[in-house]
């Protein structure tokens, strides 16, 4: 039986030698991962159900990101329960304030998550690093305490929707306009329950930042995972990081696919979100010159060197616009560094830039740029739900780091080319 | 077998509205509870009563992982949510805390907000109490029926380790 990329590892994880689409199965898991908002929920129903082993020290993940440093008591509180739980089981992959970095950078970056691997995260986001062709995916908290404890889970075997990309960007075009225009495709349950094959020419194209974006969204089309194929740009990075031998699985020649969508890289513009769904996708020129108050630049989904090296080059030189809040904040300790190396953290900051660590802060309108009612951002984060960054009448927009720090330049929506 | 009456909400309810990021350092799911819905209908909260219904559209629950919004809904008293469609994580949360959800896009459709409907979990039969309509939901498989037997996931865990 023909399988995906993403069968073929549920298969070796399950011990099968083959599966197909809607099969349940129970599979191992390389890596568990949780955070301080989700981690709290799950110790708390490991201990309720009586257990008080964990599978594997070295195979679980927590990454106190959210709300850190902590922004009230009740965030102290859980970031205290999350701690606790670490020193207790002597958790290898602990971060805490000062190692933290978002946790769908931090892993990658951290040589945690590599091709084949199967992984869960209680974090939606956790489809993030099937850009190095890994099966991952989101999961809740119970499902967390489960893989801690048990070191495998269920799963039902999803069928896929491929993406095949051909073609090379135009100059500011980046991975967010792409993940975007497929979300504005397909809608915001365009891949339900189903994985998204990235395969095509255009693919080793793409630069891993750029496929960690796209992976990362993956989910804001209901996908269970996004996954990219193996190549040299992948062995290369998970080099020197990755300590295990990196397990390629490459789908089927004839796979089955369910729909199979085309971009052509050399026809996309600029694109972004508007309020309230990932799904309601403009190109800059046609909402050109929309006024805001507020741009963020960070999160999982843009808070890498690349998209800080962008965001600089747009700002060098440059003022943020009177009246506008320009909030950056690279994901990691790692990125924040090399920020400071490369000279970017002053570009940010001469530019009128508030330059944070790394935290997940106004993504989720948890803090560091909660906006009221009536403020509208730019932000280059991956979700503009009803009240995602404040106020249940904030509106946010997403887009790319380079229209983000135009935007920021010119106080309304812009791209680049518009400074 | 529940009967309650019926709070209905459109297609793409998400989870930031069920309950909203704000809340979620809220430290028990009576805590939770308190919010359910809040940014959607305010006075949810306020009418809602031990076994009522929660019917929703295309993809409900969808955006983050969270396992307080199903945590969130059940602790406000709904006895089960009907859908068209549910989000993959929130679909997952649900069954792992033992909280039936069914899926049926003729029912999510066809029933009205505050009709009063009875749900058999054991056939998947639905039935619409006011109109006389009845529905067929694609009943569980069987291993997501021991899940929910158990109690939920780590109950069902627990026994298989304990032997
Ligand atoms: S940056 Fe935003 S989307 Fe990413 S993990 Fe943090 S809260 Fe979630």
């Amino acid at each position: 039986m023909a399988m995906t990329m993403t069968q073929k590892i549920l298969a070796a994880h399950a011990g099968l030698e083959s599966v197909k689409a809607g099969d349940l199965i129970e599979a191992k898991l390389d890596l568990v991962l949780g955070n301080d908002v989700t981690t709290p929920v799950a110790v708390d129903v490991f201990d309720k159900a009586g257990f008080t082993k964990i599978f594997d020290k070295d195979k679980i993940a927590i990454v106190l990101d959210h709300y850190t440093p902590c922004k009230d008591i009740k965030s102290a509180e859980l970031c205290h329960t999350a701690r606790t739980f670490a020193r207790r089981f002597s958790i290898t992959n602990f971060f805490d304030v000062g190692q933290v970095g978002i946790e769908h950078a931090l892993l990658p970056e951290k040589g945690l998550v590599g091709p084949g691997d199967c992984i869960i995260g209680a974090d939606s986001h956790t489809c993030t690093y099937g850009a190095l062709g890994a099966f991952s995916t989101g999961v809740g908290s119970t499902d967390m305490a489960a893989g801690m404890a048990m070191g495998e889970n269920w799963f039902k075997v999803p069928s896929a929707i491929r993406v095949e990309r051909k073609g090379k960007y135009q100059p500011y075009v980046s991975g967010k306009d792409v993940i975007l225009h497929l979300i504005g495709l397909i809608g915001v349950d365009g891949a339900l329950y189903k994985s998204l094959e990235f395969t095509g020419d255009g693919v080793a194209e793409l630069s891993m930042d750029d496929r960690f974006t796209i992976a990362n969204m993956a989910i804001e089309a209901g996908a269970k995972n996004g996954i990219f194929p193996v190549d040299e740009k992948t062995l290369a990075y998970v080099k020197g990081r990755f300590p295990r031998e990196p397990k390629i699985y490459q789908a089927d020649p004839d796979a089955e696919y369910e729909q199979t969508v085309t971009i052509d890289l050399s026809a996309l513009e600029p694109t972004v979100s508007l309020p309230h769904l990932p799904s309601n996708t403009r190109t800059v020129a046609q909402v050109k010159g929309t006024p805001i108050d507020q741009v963020v630049i960070g999160s999982c989904t843009n808070g890498r060197i690349s998209d800080m090296r962008i965001a600089a080059q747009i700002l060098k030189g440059r003022k943020v616009a009177d009246g506008v809040r320009c909030i950056v904040i690279p994901a990691t300790q790692a990125v924040y560094k090399q920020c400071i190396a490369e000279g970017l953290t002053e570009i940010f900051i001469d530019a009128g830039c508030a330059v944070s660590t790394p935290t997940c802060g106004p993504c989720l309108g948890g803090h560091m740029g909660c906006m009221c009612a009536g403020e509208r951002a730019v932000a280059t984060t991956n979700r503009n739900f009803v009240g995602r960054m404040g106020h249940v009448k904030s509106e946010v927009i997403l887009a790319s780091p380079a229209v983000a720090a135009a935007s920021a330049v010119a106080g309304a929506v812009a791209a680049p080319t518009d400074l | 077998m529940v009967t309650g009456k019926v709070f209905k909400f459109g297609d793409n309810v998400d989870t930031d509205v069920i309950i909203p990021a704000r809340y979620l350092n809220a430290p028990s799911p009576e805590e939770l509870a308190k919010h359910c819905m809040e940014d959607i209908d305010p006075a949810f909260v306020g009418k809602v009563h031990q076994g009522d219904i929660m019917v929703g559209g295309a993809n409900f629950g969808c955006g983050s992982s969270r396992e307080h919004a199903p945590i969130a809904i059940q602790a406000s008293g709904v006895a089960c949510v009907i859908a068209a469609s549910f989000a993959r994580i929130f679909y997952r949360n649900a069954i792992n805390i033992g909280f039936p959800i069914l899926e049926c896009p003729e029912a999510a459709q066809a029933i009205g907000n505050g009709d009063t409907v009875s749900v058999d979990f054991s056939t998947g039969v639905i039935r619409d109490e006011t109109t006389g309509q009845t529905f067929q939901a694609a009943a569980f498989p069987a291993f997501i029926n021991r899940i929910i037997d158990k109690g939920g996931l780590l109950k069902y865990l627990k026994a298989r380790q304990d032997g």
